[in-house]
């Protein structure tokens, strides 16, 4: 790797880690408007269950576009939705971030994500890797495409009143 | 009481039938649950699969009769067998995958083999045991497996009668409709949420009956649905459909009575939230009366059929429940679509599944939490019963039994009726 392109990419990298740190408190904090507007019109929000990679013929926990973002905010927040009113709290931390491939405007990059919820005096624990594919834009990093991989997605879950 | 009666001998404290009132500890007596997974989860058929989950000779699943856990198989010649997940030996599980393809079972302690059939085939070392070692005494404990339109169903109970008869008519007319939503193709599993909830397994089994709790609890959901699709899920207010006791234990609950028959009213016009799906059918070259019969079907059918103990054919999914603990039930959510159908299809499904269902849907996770807010609440004021009565007042003789309001509590009612009739025996 040449000195210039070493560069680059610390450059890219801080750029990206600050991006997910601030998307990752802002869904702590439940700032739910801000999140929204971190999304491309064509971005797609997906929890997949198992290994497959077929999100659109096989089953998820999310599959979300614009629409179904939007929907699912409204119901965290209009306040009939008995299981998030109130939600869980939660505390998350993303580490091991790298910046998988730059292309252009597009950045993908990855990392380990860990959450712990707390509701009715009962803390749970999750885990999971975090597939980001970023757009850069005049207004700073939008999200085209973001991928949760829990490590038991196949498993026995929780339901969740939050997002990862 | 005397000493030497049984613990439960008083039943009708537990469940009284003719006030339809459940006692509280029907929710947290650790003992009562034990006798549950003998006289219950032992003594009836239990649903473990659906036949395309493992759908080749060697094919096979993992799956729970009660609390015991157990490989659903299908041998070389395609025979379904049930057997439980433990080695003749030493007891070591002798599979962990949830699911695959395989010639044979081997239990990775000492290396003792199985058929497919769960027949011990061979073992190392087998002199240590004498001349008199009997192999066919040291197969896998297998339990009777029987099959109904795709769904299988195994039992402890060597002399339970056949599956169709504990069905009845009424189940399989039901079962029958409720597959129609393949659309004109098989019924196929495309994958299945899961989740588990502190609760009674009962609480559970009550809820798939339970049309009351819908306007309230998924009031979210049916915030974000269109005006056409709310409509249909209006239910509680039009006061159509009705529940039904079905006998064993079993019941249905219509709350869409023009989506019972996806044969029926096939000339009606598409509505306009399926136009898109419609026309990509079209485009891929299906005849109209092809499109119209897969459209129809593709929201799933109108009516939640409940059969006991532990699944559900809830209007466009399975709900399956496996008792954990007394406070501890384990759901999941089974998706269907059409075997061999068009993708498009397949996808709208899926997205309808995802939108309600599993631990991000929009309904699911209020109905989880609702659900442990049950097993909380019973912590307190431990004398009070918990009413199962309501509907009560205007049940009439259904088709097949007793018929209630849409909202009644007529499953409840049939499903403790059964409880207590196998608690008691």
């Amino acid at each position: 790797m040449t000195e210039m392109s070493k560069i680059s990419t610390t450059s890219v990298l801080s750029e990206v880690t600050e991006f997910i740190w601030t998307e990752g408190a802002m869904l702590d904090a439940k700032e739910y408007s801000d999140w929204l507007d971190l999304w491309t019109e064509t971005g797609l929000y997906i929890m997949p269950i198992g290994d497959g990679e077929d999100y659109k013929n096989q089953v998820n926990l999310c599959y979300d576009n614009a629409k179904m973002r939007r929907d699912r905010i409204g119901r965290f927040e209009r306040g009939f939705s008995i299981s998030s009113a109130p939600p869980a709290q939660t505390v998350r931390t993303l580490s091991r971030i790298r910046i998988d491939s730059v292309e252009g405007d597009i950045v993908k990059a990855s990392c380990a994500e860990h959450l712990i919820e707390d509701k009715f005096g009962r803390q749970r624990v999750w885990a999971g890797n975090a597939y980001y594919t970023l757009v850069k834009t005049e207004d700073g990093f939008k999200i085209e495409q973001k991928i949760v991989r829990l490590l038991n997605s196949d498993g026995m879950l929780n339901s969740f009143s939050y997002l990862f | 009481m005397s000493l030497d009666m049984p613990k439960f001998s008083d039943l009708d404290a537990l469940y009284d039938e003719e006030n339809a009132l459940v006692a509280t500890e029907m929710y947290e007596d650790p003992a009562l649950f034990d006798e549950e997974m003998e006289k219950i989860f032992k003594n009836t058929w239990v649903w473990v699969a659906h036949e395309s989950e493992f759908p080749d000779k060697g094919s096979f699943k993992l799956s729970q009769v009660g609390l015991e856990p157990v490989i659903v198989v299908r041998d070389r010649k395609g025979k379904i067998h049930c057997m439980v997940n433990r080695c003749r030996h030493r007891a070591a599980t002798v599979c962990e995958v949830k699911k695959g393809k395989t010639s044979s079972f081997q239990c990775p302690y000492h290396g003792w083999g199985y058929g497919l059939d769960g027949s011990l085939r061979a073992l190392p070392y087998p002199e240590q045991y004498g001349d008199d070692f009997d192999k066919s005494q040291h197969g896998l404990l297998k339990l009777r497996t029987e099959s109904y339109n795709g769904m299988v169903f195994a039992t402890f109970k060597e002399d339970m009668e056949p599956l169709e008869d504990f069905l009845g008519e009424g189940v399989r007319k039901y079962i029958d409709l409720f597959m129609k939503q393949g659309g004109g193709f098989p019924v196929k599993v495309l994958g299945e949420h899961q989740f588990s909830v502190p609760m009674n397994w009962k609480v559970q089994l009550e809820n798939t009956t339970d049309a009351y709790h819908f306007p309230i609890v998924h009031k979210s959901f049916m915030q974000t649905l269109d005006g056409e699709t709310g409509e249909l899920f209006d239910f509680l207010d039009k006061g159509v459909g009705y529940v039904e006791d079905l006998g064993n234990g079993h019941s249905v609950m219509t709350m869409i009575p023009e989506l019972v028959d996806l044969d029926e009213n096939l000339d009606a016009p598409i509505p306009e939230r399926f136009e898109e799906l419609a026309q990509e059918l079209r485009d891929e070259g299906y005849p109209e009366d092809q499109v119209k019969k897969i459209v129809r079907a593709v929201s799933g059918a109108g009516f939640n059929l409940n059969l006991f103990p532990n699944v559900s054919f809830s209007l466009a999914f399975f709900r399956v429940l496996t008792p954990m603990n007394v406070e501890q039930t384990d759901i999941r959510h089974i998706a269907i679509g059409m075997d061999g159908g068009p993708d498009a299809a397949n996808q709208a499904r899926i997205r309808l599944h995802e939108h309600f269902q599993g631990p991000m849907g929009f309904g699911s996770p209020d109905d989880a939490e609702v659900w442990e807010r049950v097993q909380r609440g019973t912590k307190g004021g431990e004398t009070l019963p918990i009413l199962v009565n309501r509907g009560m007042v205007d049940e009439e003789q259904g088709e097949f039994g007793p018929r209630g309001h849409i909202s009644a509590e007529t499953g409840m009612r049939a499903a403790y009726k059964m409880w207590k009739g196998m608690m008691g025996k």
